[in-house]
């Protein structure tokens, strides 16, 4: 099968309200940044263009549709979109390459989470029947998770503590993140309870912004002349939508994924997860089986800023950003969709040649 | 000691639920729409033009969808346009108190490259046609918002029919200047 | 070069108007079950599913494939959600496709559906916007205008759009799952029937409709041990283009030609109206069979009309290359399905499977969709042979 790399990766600042832009004035810039980093000019300049990204964030029906308006698709392109984290566009576009409809592609992810009230919108993803009236809210799901953690002993508050802390100081070297700090875990656990047993800061914020990256065949790659990072495996698996049916202490489908992706065929050095709450953030790590030799998070995660839609691509490109800086020659990012961690994308990146 | 029936026997047959969503959203229209709207507020039309290609957008988005690049200059267009299609509709819009038959067009004012959706009035509907002058009619000043809708409808111009192939392509002048 | 992969099981449910004895899990699961049976296979023998469908508030379930992983027996595999506007079911079964051509799975599920009745689709696309005029006159009211600047174009007669609506729904009426059966339409029916948007009558309206649609997509090896036939796909092709931009052409967008254009040439097309036996078109309004026909080369700019009214393209006619043999969009409209319904009845043909609206002998067909202003196109091209 071909080989494909990553060779550009932008992303906006996450921030709280991104004012009054649209879709389009979202997404160009960074488009631009990241075609300028490629050496390229526009779509074009591409195989192929994919997008996610989620109409109930700002409630309007068709919102990837004004997101065609920022690519110059004129003449027309190849171009399709998922309602779903772009992590998957990436998906999407990795099996165009693959049966040989593109040498390369544009992704692109943008969520505006600031006009609506994230945690009760995605209430709305839920059992229509069931789940959906009774408007359960995304944090009350996690924190339920968090507490049948904590009942059966597997964390302690202060673990969560301790990865608030970890992301906040890790995110003082990121420059697009929304939460920073030296915050130590003492701090994390003096704050009042929220919705127990989550304290504030061990929920991701609400954000808004946009990523966006390009990939090629590495032989695409080598004649454009950058540097790359391999795609050596991606995969991804969903789980039952029942809550009551799923250990929710554990992350089978992350698990499956990765094995899937072949993690294990050597040294994780970094891993960027899209872990949403501190608690899942372990969950993930003991599903993944990761120890000390691996970095988890260095960007801060997404405990530093949560980009609906583009996140789960942020942590590829992440783990693309440290590899290309030689900080890492091979690590896994993750992407999650769903209430409670239901469904799971797993990359594995590893040091192309001239990286 | 179980029940021996079923419980489903003596129930109804359910065909459905009533399950309200109710979302509440602060709507922002984006940076280059208000700049449009903070024009239209003052009964002015304004459009921007692609630093690129030189089209002209009405209302402006933030990008020339042609180029994908961001539209920055700002154009004051004229309130004449031409109708470069029409429909005559026949049921009412939901909430709107116009009533049907009404006609809706896409018109190009003067100086724009591209059209947007209004409502003719004022007119016979059977003799409207492809390339008919139009001009705004506002409503009175006092009530005029942030809104398209400040432009109540467009009304027919007694002016020669521009040529089909001409439609869009009008300087702010029309078709004389 | 992509892998060879073919269409091995098709599945689809009655389309009607509500749905209210079966909820959206039970509506997919429906014409996913049939898609099995149809290929002789279990939930076992997918790899991964794909879903498609229209806008989330169309339901308003956000992202409902999280909710209908369980029913469409997903639970450790892949699930992918597809979302490209009215184009989408036919994305989602090239989406579905590329999952096989690319090596990377054997065989998979795909399905695309509609249950409008949950909701109100109407107020789901007319969430009013502060710089647009909120004027809600429906699809209709957007496609009207550039239906009549077709008229204009073309000089065609203003019966053109009256014989489609004919045509399609006799075609609609010798398939069993077809929304509207009315056998007994006449031309005089459709051109008494109200005028909702000038050129565009009811009868000239798609309806609206629940409903699912199904495929199992198998790679060569599986796909040549299947119990029916396959219909093999011998072209894919998507193309996208921004909704408004200077000097676009609505009537006949490049979008579509370019599509059309690529994949012809992947499936060694040169005339389309001679080497394809029939096509199955996303024609939601009547107008848009001959507007379409020139865009996709079946006739020359300004004489798609001519193929419509000498019968070429109806079945009851004995046309050379017979549209929408199941009676199209405007005889069933789930709009989400409607695409890939389109892309499914293409290979019923190749697979001589298609019933009572079987085109004789179909060994090519062309499956066609178009969303958003007519901006998004998705086309393959199925056979009854590998090449």
């Amino acid at each position: 099968m071909k080989q494909i790399a990553i060779v550009a990766y932008q992303q906006t600042d996450s921030v709280s309200d991104a004012g009054a832009v649209n879709e389009v004035e979202l997404i160009m810039p960074v488009l631009a940044r990241t075609f300028k980093q490629a050496g390229l000019k526009s779509a074009q300049d591409v195989g192929f263009t994919c997008s996610g990204s989620c109409d109930y964030l700002q409630g309007a029906a068709f919102a990837f549709v004004a997101g065609v308006d920022a690519l110059g698709a004129v003449p027309p392109i190849k171009e399709s979109h998922v309602e779903m984290d772009a992590a998957w566009a990436l998906y999407e576009s990795m099996l165009k390459i693959r049966m040989g409809h593109a040498d390369s592609a544009l992704i692109y992810g943008f969520g505006k989470s600031s006009p609506g009230e994230l945690p009760i919108v995605l209430s709305q993803q839920l059992d229509p029947y069931y789940l959906a009236p009774l408007w359960v809210d995304s944090i009350s799901l996690a924190a339920m998770q968090a507490r049948i953690m904590l009942d059966r002993g597997l964390i302690t508050e202060r673990d969560m503590a301790e990865v608030v802390s970890r992301s906040r100081r890790n995110a003082m070297n990121n420059p697009h993140a929304q939460l920073s700090g030296d915050i130590s875990p003492e701090d994390v656990l003096a704050e009042e309870t929220y919705l127990s047993p989550l304290r504030k800061a061990d929920c991701c914020p609400v954000s808004d912004g946009a990523s966006a990256m390009i990939i090629a065949t590495v032989e695409q790659a080598k004649a454009w002349g950058l540097p790359y990072v391999i795609i050596s495996g991606i995969d991804h698996c969903i789980e039952t939508h029942n809550l009551g049916m799923r250990d929710l202490t554990d992350s089978v489908s992350t698990r499956i994924a990765a094995n899937r992706a072949g993690m294990n065929a050597g040294k994780v050095d970094v891993a960027e997860l899209y872990a949403p709450f501190s608690h899942q953030e372990i969950i993930l790590t003991r599903a993944l089986g990761l120890d000390e030799g691996t970095s988890v998070n260095p960007s801060g995660g997404v405990l530093a800023g949560n980009l609906m839609m583009a996140s789960g691509l942020s942590r590829i490109g992440e783990v693309f950003n440290r590899i290309v800086k030689g900080e890492a020659r091979r690590g896994i990012a993750h992407a999650t969709s769903g209430p409670c961690l239901q469904h799971n994308l797993v990359t594995v990146l590893e040091q192309g040649e001239n990286a | 000691m179980s029940q021996e029936k079923n419980m489903s026997d003596d129930q109804d047959v359910i065909t459905g639920i009533k399950a309200p969503v109710y979302l509440k959203y602060n709507f922002t229209a984006g940076a280059a729409p208000a700049r449009f709207l903070a024009q239209i507020k003052k009964g002015v039309l304004t459009g921007q033009r692609c630093p690129k290609c030189s089209a002209v957008y009405v209302p402006p988005r933030g990008s020339c969808a042609s180029c994908g690049v961001a539209t920055e200059e700002e154009v004051v267009l004229s309130d004449k346009a031409t109708v470069q299609s029409f429909t005559i509709v026949s049921i009412p819009i939901p909430g709107n108190p116009i009533q049907p038959p009404y006609i809706i067009a896409n018109v190009v004012p003067d100086g724009a490259n591209i059209s947007f959706i209004h409502l003719l009035s004022e007119c016979v509907n059977e003799e409207i046609h492809i390339g008919q002058r139009v001009q705004a009619v506002w409503k009175p000043e006092a009530e005029w918002d942030y809104a398209m809708d400040n432009i109540r409808y467009f009304k027919p111009l007694d002016e020669a029919d521009v040529p089909v192939d001409r439609i869009g392509k009008l300087p702010v002048t029309g078709l004389e200047g | 070069m992509a892998n060879l992969a073919a269409v091995v099981g098709i599945g689809q449910t009655k389309y009607t108007t509500k749905r209210t004895d079966v909820s959206i899990a039970g509506l997919v699961r429906e014409a996913a079950v049939n898609a099995l049976k149809d290929a002789d296979l279990t939930w076992n023998d997918i790899d991964a599913v794909i879903v498609g469908k229209a806008p989330d508030m169309f339901e308003g379930v956000i992202m409902p494939e999280i909710y209908l992983t369980d029913a469409l027996g997903c639970n450790g595999k892949p699930m992918l959600r597809v979302h490209t506007a009215g184009s989408v079911g036919g994305s989602t079964a090239l989406v579905a496709a590329s999952h096989v051509q690319s090596g990377t799975f054997k065989r998979v599920l795909t399905v695309s559906f509609e249950k409008q009745s949950e909701s109100n689709a109407m107020w789901a696309l007319s969430n009013p916007q502060p710089f647009s005029t909120h004027l809600n006159a429906g699809a209709g009211g957007y496609f009207a205008p550039i239906i009549r600047e077709y008229m204009r174009r073309s000089k065609a007669p203003y019966n053109v759009g009256i014989k489609v609506a004919v045509k399609d729904r006799l075609h609609g009426a010798r398939n069993p799952l077809a929304h509207l059966q009315k056998p007994d339409i006449t031309m005089q029916e459709v051109e008494d029937s109200f005028m909702l948007w000038d050129p565009i009558r009811f009868l000239e309206s798609c309806p609206s409709s629940d409903g699912a649609c199904a495929m199992v997509i198998a790679n060569e090896e599986l796909a040549t041990k299947a119990p029916k036939p396959p219909a093999w796909i011998r072209g894919v092709a998507m193309r996208s283009e921004p909704t408004m931009y200077a000097g676009r052409d609505e009537v006949n967008p490049q979008a579509g030609r370019d599509c059309a254009a690529d994949v012809y040439k992947q499936a060694g097309i040169t005339n389309p109206r001679k080497d394809l036996d029939c096509a199955e078109v996303y024609v939601p309004f009547s107008w848009y069979e001959p507007m379409w026909l020139e865009n996709l080369g079946f006739a020359p700019k300004g004489e798609g009309w001519k193929l419509t009214m000498a019968g070429a393209t109806s079945l009851d006619e004995g046309g050379d290359i017979p549209w929408n043999c199941s009676g199209g969009v405007l005889s069933s409209n789930p709009i989400g399905a409607s695409g890939m319904i389109r892309f499914a009845e293409a290979a019923r043909q190749v697979r001589g499977d298609a019933g009572a609206h079987q085109v004789e002998g179909a060994k090519l067909a062309l499956g066609h969709a178009y969303g958003g202003g007519a901006q998004f196109f998705a086309m393959w091209v199925v056979g009854s042979q590998k090449s």
